[in-house]
């Protein structure tokens, strides 16, 4: 797949000769390509003069960027404690059973990614699941297979 | 007079659908030509979680109406607006008042009352009153008042706010910045997105007070990126700030100016920490250093630097406004003011609760959270502090909730997560829970945290898994004492501590899984059996209700039975029992 390096090369620039711009750079292309490609690393090196092993030393520390595309839908599962205390794990054990993939992954036919999110700020409904900022509360495994077919129908 | 509908519009309200509530009002006015006469307020969440809270004050007072849904709202304009009456059904009832009721609201007084998103709603609640009233002082005499008022900070530690703005007000250097952490790391824990969400204004107030206080014309908020609805409002209010010369050049007509960027963190629990959060700031790896040098000395490109938690300067408009003797007046001898706690877990009302400093846990949780959620399934303990904390048993929740006080019992106050468990939450998973994390979330950069910390995790997870031996538990003990005395930064020198008040408040859970190979509270998978005790069993069938795959078979009045070739192990029937009859 090629990789259009237009719109990396705009947001270079807007961040030329500015202090502390790598991460806001950084996240500026997640928010355009959905994750951050290789190609606009190698261009970010080449133009801002930055070694790649410092962007992906970057990039791979802080867990918000991804260096793979995401699936079509997102699905986001709280592990914070409340939610933990209430049976997020299981919420998630039996999602990544399911979906056949772990945290972090997308699955084969690149409808579904799953993550973990710490504490939504609604405990209050915990065990909390997100599908594309739309937010599920108290949720058990049956709700989960509905929500799934739900989103399973929406391309 | 006009008549206001508030409507509360933070992150929870809005998960609960409240967006579609406020439209549906918003054409039900107009549709019965109110529009005029009323006024639609969206504010934060005013911290308990009801679904959708919608208050209107009319000239006859103020009605509370919880559960919202869209199909109410033409009940309420019709019978409430139109014809003077009240909708009964649909008022918040008893558990609502009781949670206000124990309150004392400082920090969020504003949070569910005003439109953060206008600054001139925040004006007229008495906005701005404290930035205008500093402007008549010496610099020296404000950092003098927060140094009298006792106020500690708010994001863990407990450091003496006004000490630290002396500090840093005496460093040498010609520029110096202002740091907001507004990480909020604590993965229990929300109130500092609910006050940037409900009453961003005030936390701009407190840090331009701060930077005139020490002399700097930059500050920063560090604020989470998993906080989009907090950066957006909080983007909001530092331009309408400007707009209103709140911020900018010569503020207010004065010498002084000051200005605020945000910062968004990239998800590292680590950031919080404060060296981590400037090196992050600086766009680097958010890895801590060792102090000193202190930020205060030497923080942001080198230059000395305030960093305060969000909730710290939430408080300092009130103390400026009604004085450093009012403030101490409030809470026990070395903790002053309020503490705004993230209630959470196994009780009855669950949101954010602001009470005096001194007040008891167990006040807390009976008088705000109205009690346990299922009372046949009895308290077992209290997280607090996330992962830097611990987990109290339930005989020392009459402690006051005051700094030292919390330190004593091997926990900390933390930035304010408080979880309560009951009967079936396991002690031993909670500990591999925050290990877990802490685990994922160490920077890597020094031994004890990057390998002790691991070492821990695998010794809990054999515990968990019923491969425990009895010497673990003196490995586990001595591995957590040298990780708090040799780590480098907060983050190891703290995630010992929910294993080592586990291992201290809760050793026969422990016991029991090396022991007997069993988890008392029917929580680690590998030890389950997922069989009937049919001692406990009341027949009721909740577990077959649940099953999603169709393993166990009941039928009125017997015993239910589980079929473990169907069985997924997914627990369903085990979170579903009210009667902890499944093991
Ligand atoms: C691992 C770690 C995480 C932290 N996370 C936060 C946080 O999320 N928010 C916060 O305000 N302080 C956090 N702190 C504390 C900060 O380092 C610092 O003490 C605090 O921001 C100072 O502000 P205060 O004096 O107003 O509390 C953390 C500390 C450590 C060691
Ligand atoms: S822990 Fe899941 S929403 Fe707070």
């Amino acid at each position: 797949m090629k990789v259009d390096l237009s719109d990396t090369r705009k947001i270079i620039q807007q961040y030329r000769k500015k202090k502390g711009i790598l991460i806001p750079l950084l996240q500026e292309i997640q928010a355009d390509y959905g994750y951050v490609p290789k190609e606009s690393v190698d261009l970010i090196s080449k133009e801002l003069a930055i070694y790649p092993v410092e962007i992906y030393g970057i990039l791979t520390f802080y867990a918000q960027f991804y260096l793979t595309p995401r699936g079509r839908h997102t699905i986001k599962v709280c592990q914070g404690t409340a939610c933990h205390v209430m049976g997020g794990k299981e919420i998630l054990d039996y999602l990544s059973n399911k979906l056949e993939i772990s945290e972090g992954e997308t699955t084969k036919d690149n409808m579904f990614s799953l993550e973990r999110v710490a504490c939504l700020g609604c405990c209050g409904m915990a065990p909390v699941v997100v599908v594309d900022n739309n937010f599920y509360g108290r949720c058990t495994i049956q709700k989960l297979d509905k929500l799934l077919e739900k989103y399973q129908e929406i391309k | 007079m006009e008549i206001k509908v508030l409507i509360c519009m933070g992150t929870s309200g809005l998960s609960a659908g409240a967006e579609e509530v406020a439209r549906t009002f918003e054409s039900e006015l107009k549709r019965k030509n109110l529009i005029k006469k009323c006024k639609i307020i969206r504010t934060g969440d005013r911290g308990l979680f009801r679904d959708t809270l919608v208050d209107i004050i009319t000239p006859d007072g103020r009605v509370t109406y919880e559960y919202v849904k869209p199909e109410d709202v033409s009940k309420i304009v019709d019978e409430h607006l139109l014809q003077g009456r009240p909708v009964k059904r649909l008022q918040a009832g008893k558990d609502y008042k009781q949670f206000f009721a124990g309150q004392l609201r400082i920090v969020l007084s504003n949070c569910g009352e005003i439109n953060p998103e206008d600054i001139d709603d925040y004006i007229t609640h008495g906005g701005f009153n404290a930035l205008k009233k500093v402007f008549s002082m010496v610099p020296d005499k404000v950092v003098d008042e927060i140094e009298k008022s006792g106020l500690r900070g708010r994001g863990g530690a407990g450091f003496p706010t006004g000490l630290k703005w002396k500090f840093c007000k005496n460093a040498k250097g010609d520029v110096k910045y202002v740091v907001c952490n507004a990480d909020e790391g604590d993965p229990g824990a929300f109130m500092d997105r609910s006050v940037l969400e409900g009453d961003p204004q005030s936390v701009i107030e407190g840090m331009t007070i701060a930077g005139y206080a020490i002399g700097a014309t930059e500050g920063f908020v560090y604020c989470r990126a998993e906080y989009p609805l907090a950066i957006k409002r909080l983007g909001m209010a530092i331009s309408q700030a400007k707009e209103k010369g709140f911020l900018g050049k010569n503020i207010l007509n004065n010498e002084f100016s000051f200005d605020i960027t945000i910062k968004q963190g990239a998800g590292a629990f680590v950031c919080g920490e404060e060296t981590a959060l400037l090196a992050s700031i600086e766009g680097r790896k958010g890895m801590p250093r060792p102090r000193p040098p202190f930020p205060a000395q030497e923080g942001l490109w080198g230059k000395p630097t305030l960093i305060n938690n969000v909730e710290t300067f939430a408080n300092i408009r009130h103390i400026m406004m009604k004085g450093a003797e009012w403030f101490s007046s409030i809470g026990t001898e070395k903790s002053k003011g309020t503490k705004v706690f993230a209630l959470a877990g196994k009780v009855k009302n669950t949101g954010l609760v602001e009470v005096p400093m001194g007040t008891t846990i167990r006040e807390l949780i009976y008088g705000p959270g109205g009690g346990m959620m299922k009372k046949r399934i009895g308290l077992k303990g209290v997280q607090i502090g996330g992962p830097s904390g611990g987990c109290l048993p339930e005989s020392l929740l009459d402690i006051p909730i005051d700094y030292e006080s919390i330190t004593q019992t091997g926990a900390i106050m933390g930035s304010g997560g408080m979880i309560v468990m009951d009967k079936k939450t396991c002690m031993v998973d909670m500990a591999r829970f925050f290990l877990n994390f802490t685990v994922a979330e160490s920077c890597g950069k020094c031994v004890p945290c990057r390998v002790g910390l691991k070492r821990m995790l695998e010794v809990i997870e054999k515990i968990t898994e019923g491969k425990g031996k009895k010497e673990h538990i003196n490995f586990l003990h001595e591995m957590g004492i040298t990780i708090k005395n040799t780590a480098l930064c907060g983050l190891g020198n703290t995630a010992p501590n929910p294993v080592l008040t586990t291992l201290k408040y809760f050793p026969n859970e422990y016991q029991a899984h090396i022991k007997n190979k069993s988890c008392p509270a029917h929580v680690c998978l590998e030890l389950l059996k997922f069989e009937v005790i049919k001692e406990n069993c009341v027949k009721c069938g909740q577990c077959y209700k649940a099953c999603p795959v169709g393993a166990i078979d009941w039928k009125k009045k017997e015993y239910p039975k589980i079929n473990k070739e169907k069985c997924i192990k997914c627990k369903s029937c085990i979170n579903a029992c009210d009667f902890m009859a499944i093991q």
